[in-house]
């Protein structure tokens, strides 16, 4: 992919083309169906604006990173448009580009762009969370295909999904890292089985995927056997790209609005000491947008960008702890009890209940906070019993346990 | 606003360090936290001539470099973290701003270039018994004589009161609040020193019996000048809070990766790990609050008052959860005297009630937002 610096009337006019586009096929604000996601991506190929940074030849607009920023860019102001396929073009589509064989970029990168297959990631796994390389889903080789059996969780989308990109073991006499490889999965195919989860906000956006003797053709693993992990490594790269650093470049006040919103319309002024927490909540929403904000003048700076870069994620779970906390104050008994047709505090309400995935999904508060000890603080790492130990051998969570 | 520093900003940053590192060890704070005038006249002398500390943010045409709030940021966060023994913060912070402000172009073209060349120290005496920084509180009287204008009351809690050769003293007359001009040897003028919990900065308590004053800029005309005063001090205040929370965060990481217990580093249990993530967290936001104080300070493009509190409730708290947390990760040899753990927290303790604390300037913030 070409990094080209365009021109400053090039960038003008390519920005220009973007946001007519975008007023014409998204709807700022709108949560819109799948349907309208697919929608508006096949008219955004119509347009050449879809793929912008892929090679032409794959279904791309052939376009450079420098293109990419600017579309990404317009496109933040309308979020809902593409929103579906988040982790489909923020994590699978640059990985089936940087890893795929021609004949797996010739299969599937075309129709990914163009919205017309929806792509999941298959790593979680119940006994395989935080500690995901303990991962036991099993890929065993029979003839030109391997069989693939076991059980993934957390699997955003999946009752949607057209594809995935899966870990599974491939050799269990290694250690747990190095008996990994990485295959396309086709989640439509017999012995596939998704349930929607039911998430304590309601919603069911995640997913479990029961693989029964499902057969993969070999022509779908991606890289080299029991070489998965490293793919893996690179596509939680992208995640951390995508789905953001946490930071904003911009000063946002998300929980501060809801919280003055739930004040005012209370009615009654506030008390003291709630005026005293919304402001406290005031402040680190600031601080995490500075936070953005210089690291963001760094890197254009061509510094080394500072520690803020690894902080995004945890200050915004932080953020959400102090928030919980005080959210119950300002809502008032209204928050939790309502009449259908007045729900007033709904906005904060769900936000309460919703933020503790900010603490969960995506590496846990406490998994955030070793990353920074040990590789932003340099501290000593802990003791680790199963690094080298062939996986066969180790102690895991909801193992069946073998009868010697 | 630039959110980033500029190479030659950096440059300077480089040049304190090194300055404070050879002059400000830890065995010089020790030694002038015991003396009562608390800093070493060589060194302030020095930082005058070799590093030209005391001219660096006033203007050109009072003798000064002409640099601003981001310059004086970098300087007084290196001070912080050197915990230096000096009345810099009263003279610069304080009485310099508050001269700049006063729009009295005689007293600022008196006053400005003998602070700039080192010559004067001087600070601001506003607060009172109650210890109360809102201008509402404020009980000393200026009386108009034959004679001149005359100061009675008393101050407390006046950073380097006793070494001053100038005091601004905050006072009322008819027509409100008025600022005005002490000589630190003038008649009528008692000062003495306060035992403070934190060493490394004296504070005095002021009695003025009819001292003789002069009155700066326009009688009853303080307010805004004393406003804005303490909003440019907070800039300071809190660029020495963020330097004093790195040195700290440094300290218990030093620490967590030496101490050895149970058979490894203590830094390798997550307790101790997480703490340490955590202040991490508190040190990069405090930083990234104080230098949007002192940005806005020199771009004036946002609420100085509103960025200012925010800043200081901020870094205030910051600072003393993590001085806190070091003496925590020390064990016990964080509660002896000995080890420098607690200097850094009477520091963030002392700092965080200075100018108002936390629950003061929240209220300010609540406010200037409209909540």
């Amino acid at each position: 992919m070409s990094e080209d610096v365009l021109s400053h009337s090039e960038s003008s006019s390519f920005r220009a083309r973007c946001r007519a586009f975008l007023e014409l096929h998204a709807t700022a604000g709108d949560p819109l169906t799948f349907a309208d996601n697919q929608k508006f991506l096949a008219a955004a190929r119509v347009a050449g604006l879809a793929g912008i940074p892929y090679a032409e030849q794959y279904g791309g607009a052939g376009l450079t990173l420098a293109h990419e920023k600017i579309w990404r860019e317009e496109k933040a102001s309308f979020p809902y448009a593409d929103r579906m396929f988040i982790i489909s073009h923020g994590m699978c589509l640059p990985m089936i580009n940087e890893f795929g064989s021609v004949e797996q970029k010739e299969r599937f990168q075309a129709d990914m762009i163009a919205g017309r297959t929806l792509w999941s990631q298959l790593f979680s796994e119940p006994g395989a969370g935080s500690d995901v390389a303990s991962l036991q889903m099993t890929a065993v080789r029979d003839g030109d295909e391997w069989v693939l059996n076991g059980q993934k969780v957390w699997t955003t989308y999946a009752h949607l999904s057209h594809f995935g990109l899966l870990i599974a073991r491939t050799d269990a006499s290694l250690p747990k890292h190095a008996g990994i490889s990485m295959f396309v999965v086709d989640l439509k195919a017999p012995g596939v089985e998704v349930r929607q989860i039911n998430q304590i906000d309601g919603g069911r956006e995640f997913n479990e995927v029961y693989f029964s003797d499902v057969r993969v053709p070999s022509d779908n693993l991606v890289g080299d056997v029991n070489n998965g992990w490293r793919l893996a490594t690179s596509m939680l790269m992208y995640e951390r790209v995508t789905i953001g650093s946490g930071l904003s470049e911009q000063f946002a006040h998300p929980f501060f609005d809801i919280l003055v919103d739930g004040a005012r319309s209370q009615g009654a002024s506030v008390d003291p000491i709630a005026r005293d927490e919304i402001t406290k909540i005031y402040i680190l929403e600031t601080c995490k947008s500075l936070i953005g904000l210089r690291t963001q003048a760094e890197v254009k700076a061509g510094k080394t960008p500072g520690p803020g870069g690894s902080l995004g994620k945890l200050f915004g779970s932080v953020i959400a702890w102090k928030y919980r906390s005080i959210a119950g104050e300002i809502g008032g008994l209204g928050a939790v009890a309502w009449e259908d047709g007045a729900d007033p505090m709904g906005a904060l309400r769900a936000s309460v209940v919703n933020s503790f995935r900010d603490g969960i999904a995506g590496g846990t508060d406490e998994i955030q906070r070793n990353i920074i000890g040990d590789r932003v603080l340099g501290l000593p790492r802990e003791p680790v019993v199963d690094r080298d130990v062939p996986f066969r051998e180790l102690k895991i969570s909801t193992a069946k346990q073998s009868s010697k | 606003m630039k959110f980033g520093f500029s190479e030659e900003q950096d440059e300077l940053r480089r040049q304190v360090h090194r300055f404070l590192e050879e002059k400000s060890p830890e065995s010089e704070v020790r030694r002038l936290m015991e003396t009562s005038e608390g800093y070493d006249p060589a060194v302030w002398k020095m930082m005058a001539e070799q590093l030209g500390l005391q001219a660096l943010a006033i203007p050109e045409e009072y003798g000064g470099a002409g640099y601003g709030y981001v310059e004086l940021l970098i300087v007084f966060e290196e001070m912080g973290a050197a915990l230096l023994c000096s009345p810099y913060f009263s003279t610069i912070a304080l009485a310099a701003n508050a001269l700049l402000n006063s729009r009295d172009e005689a007293v600022k073209a008196h006053w400005l270039p003998k602070i700039a060349a080192g010559e004067v120290i001087a600070t601001l005496a506003l607060t009172e018994r109650s210890g109360r920084w809102d201008l509402d509180a404020i009980t000393t009287k200026a009386t108009a004589t034959e004679n001149g204008w005359m100061l009675s009351g008393e101050k407390l809690y006046v950073l380097d009161g006793v070494v001053a050769d100038l005091l601004l003293v905050v006072a009322t007359t008819d027509q409100g609040l008025s600022l005005f001009a002490v000589n630190g040897d003038a008649d009528g003028l008692e000062r003495s020193t306060l035992s403070t919990m934190d060493q490394t900065r004296k504070q005095a308590k002021i009695v003025l019996d009819a001292t003789p004053a002069s009155l700066i800029g326009v009688d009853g005309g303080a307010r805004e000048i004393v406003e804005t005063t303490l909003q440019l001090a907070c800039t300071a205040m809190v660029a020495e809070q963020v330097g004093g929370a790195q040195r700290v965060l440094d300290a218990s990481v030093d620490y967590a990766k030496n101490r050895v217990q149970f058979g490894r580093p203590i830094g390798s249990f997550q307790a101790i790990k997480h703490k340490c993530a955590d202040m991490l967290l508190e040190v990069e936001s405090a930083k990234s609050a104080a230098y949007y104080a002192a940005w806005t300070a020199d771009s004036r493009d946002e609420d100085l008052g509103l960025v200012t509190s925010l800043a200081k409730s901020y870094c205030s708290e910051a600072y003393s959860h993590c001085a806190s947390e070091n003496i925590q990760i020390h064990g016990g040899i964080g509660f002896t005297w000995e080890h420098p753990a607690h200097l850094y927290f009477k520091r963030a303790k002392s700092s965080e009630l200075f100018l108002g604390d936390p629950v003061y300037h929240r209220e300010v913030v609540a406010q200037r937002l409209g909540i």
